[in-house]
């Protein structure tokens, strides 16, 4: 399985791209091979400022459903409107066309729970 | 991780586990749930054809003199209607107005049937029938021994046939033959199954298993067969809105509620059945109806049903987004009112209460 080195990762299986106070995340490769095929994402929470480990969406796969996790504290500013029409897109390219949420970084949020790449994988 | 030491394992296990499968704990057993993914395994099933490994499933063999007055008294459904070769659905009612276990009735001759009941339920279904087993039958429990493989799709058929002198191509549904199959003899072949995709069920010894799921494999090869997981097993069912015990149907649920009273036949004392038929000619208050989900969501097994003012009115049983329809469906018990088909009601999707249309089922025509 593919984890980028570039990439931060989270115990409850979520990426984090950080670009100066923006993040974008998603679901990693591992998530959306134990979810299968993913049918529907549902995030209602752009313009929202929530916590870390506070849940930001669902993801509903054929077989099972599950929760969505702020890695860090910040306001939802946009949602990959592609989900809605392509929610498969999270499987076949997760770290690219199936990112989830950008995220405005809460000045002085806790980073310090990120995982990188490493650590990440020996979890798995 | 899951602690898998305690599983059961079917003769097959290592099989699905060098075909990369993905294993879970399902009724005691390790099983697959998937291989390839889950829609295109379906997919494959409802275009071509697919193979199951359900060797969790048990087999009771009951026989002698006795037989026929205790399948009679334990099952909901009309054994005597069977002849030699024919596969009968039935239940088996408890003495609460619940259902032990849904099962297959096989009448092998008119002293010799095999019952094919739920993995989940071997043991309780064991006790159970034994201890209503006043008629003299004997019981004898194969299901340690025997596995199974389904064989479903339209091309499942033409495929096997290739494996056997047996005709299988002019049987009917829910009937079986005993044979030669893949150079191994006695052989049971019935054409059963939980998809509605058409195919066969065969049951054989665990000692030939690798030897029948290759040989099955190649003769479906031109056709494109695949392995099948538990995880769409589940969504073909559901798509044809066929019962699942544990989520549909359970110790409380009555076969009138669950829209089993096809199979449940008054011509004939068994367990509960006079409560049975009470409930049968004075209605029952709630009922197990196929709905589809009109707001974006998908339903799910513990769901509720709610009313306008999100007061809980009854519960989904099982829930999936339909693969072939490509929209969300479900089971639920609703109010009898509501059971009609065009019926509106609302299920309670984490605080929301998304709209459904109660729908008749099969869901999925073929």
């Amino acid at each position: 399985m593919n984890f980028p080195a570039e990439l931060k990762y989270t115990k409850d299986h979520e990426w984090v791209s950080i670009n100066g106070d923006i993040a974008t995340i998603g679901i990693t490769e591992f998530a959306q091979s134990e979810l299968g095929d993913i049918v529907f994402v549902e995030i209602e929470t752009q313009g929202q400022t929530l916590g870390a480990h506070e849940i930001f969406g669902t993801v509903e796969a054929v077989k099972t459903v599950s929760d969505l996790f702020m890695p860090i504290a910040g306001e939802v500013i946009e949602v990959n409107a592609g989900l809605a029409d392509d929610p498969a897109s999270v499987n076949t390219d997760p770290y690219g066309a199936g990112w989830m949420i950008k995220v405005k970084i809460t000045p002085g949020a806790d980073m310090s729970q990120l995982l990188d790449a490493a650590a990440y994988q020996s979890l798995l | 991780m899951e602690v898998t030491s305690d599983l059961k394992l079917t003769a097959l296990t290592s099989v699905h586990q060098n075909l990369g499968a993905k294993m879970v704990p399902f009724a005691g057993y390790l099983m697959p749930v998937q291989y390839s993914g889950l829609i295109d395994e379906h997919n494959t099933v409802r275009q071509a054809l697919g193979v199951f490994d359900v060797s969790h499933m048990g087999e009771f063999l009951v026989s002698g003199p006795g037989s026929l007055e205790l399948i009679q008294y334990v099952t909901s459904n009309d054994a005597a209607k069977l002849v030699n070769g024919k596969v009968q659905y039935s239940c088996l009612p408890n003495d609460n107005g619940g259902i032990v276990d849904d099962l297959l009735v096989y009448r092998i001759n008119e002293e010799l049937y095999l019952l094919v009941v739920n993995a989940s339920n071997i043991e309780k279904d064991w006790n159970w029938i034994n201890s209503k087993n006043t008629f003299g039958a004997k019981l004898e429990d194969h299901s340690e021994r025997t596995s199974l493989l389904a064989v479903q799709g339209p091309k499942a058929l033409q495929a096997m046939q290739k494996l056997t002198s047996m005709d299988l191509l002019s049987m009917e549904y829910y009937t079986f033959q005993m044979g030669t199959f893949a150079g191994i003899e006695n052989v049971i072949v019935s054409t059963t199954g939980y998809t509605g995709a058409g195919g066969c069920e065969i049951y054989f010894p665990n000692e030939r298993a690798e030897e029948m799921w290759n040989a099955v494999m190649s003769a479906g090869a031109e056709f494109g067969i695949k392995p099948i997981g538990l995880g769409a097993r589940d969504t073909l069912r559901l798509e044809m809105g066929f019962c699942l015990y544990g989520n549909d149907i359970d110790d409380t649920t009555s076969p009138i509620e669950a829209g089993l009273g096809w199979i449940t036949k008054f011509t004939k004392n068994f367990v509960n059945s006079e409560a049975i038929k009470a409930q049968k000619d004075n209605g029952v208050t709630r009922k197990l109806v196929g709905f589809e989900l009109l707001d974006k969501g998908i339903p799910r097994h513990g769901y509720e049903v709610v009313d306008a003012t999100m007061n809980p009115i009854g519960v989904v049983t099982s829930g999936t987004q339909s693969p072939s329809l490509n929209k969300p469906i479900g089971m639920a018990y609703v109010p009898t009112a509501l059971a009609k088909p065009g019926s509106e009601i609302l299920i309670n999707i984490r605080g929301k209460a998304l709209k459904a249309v109660v729908t008749a089922i099969p869901f999925y025509k073929v």
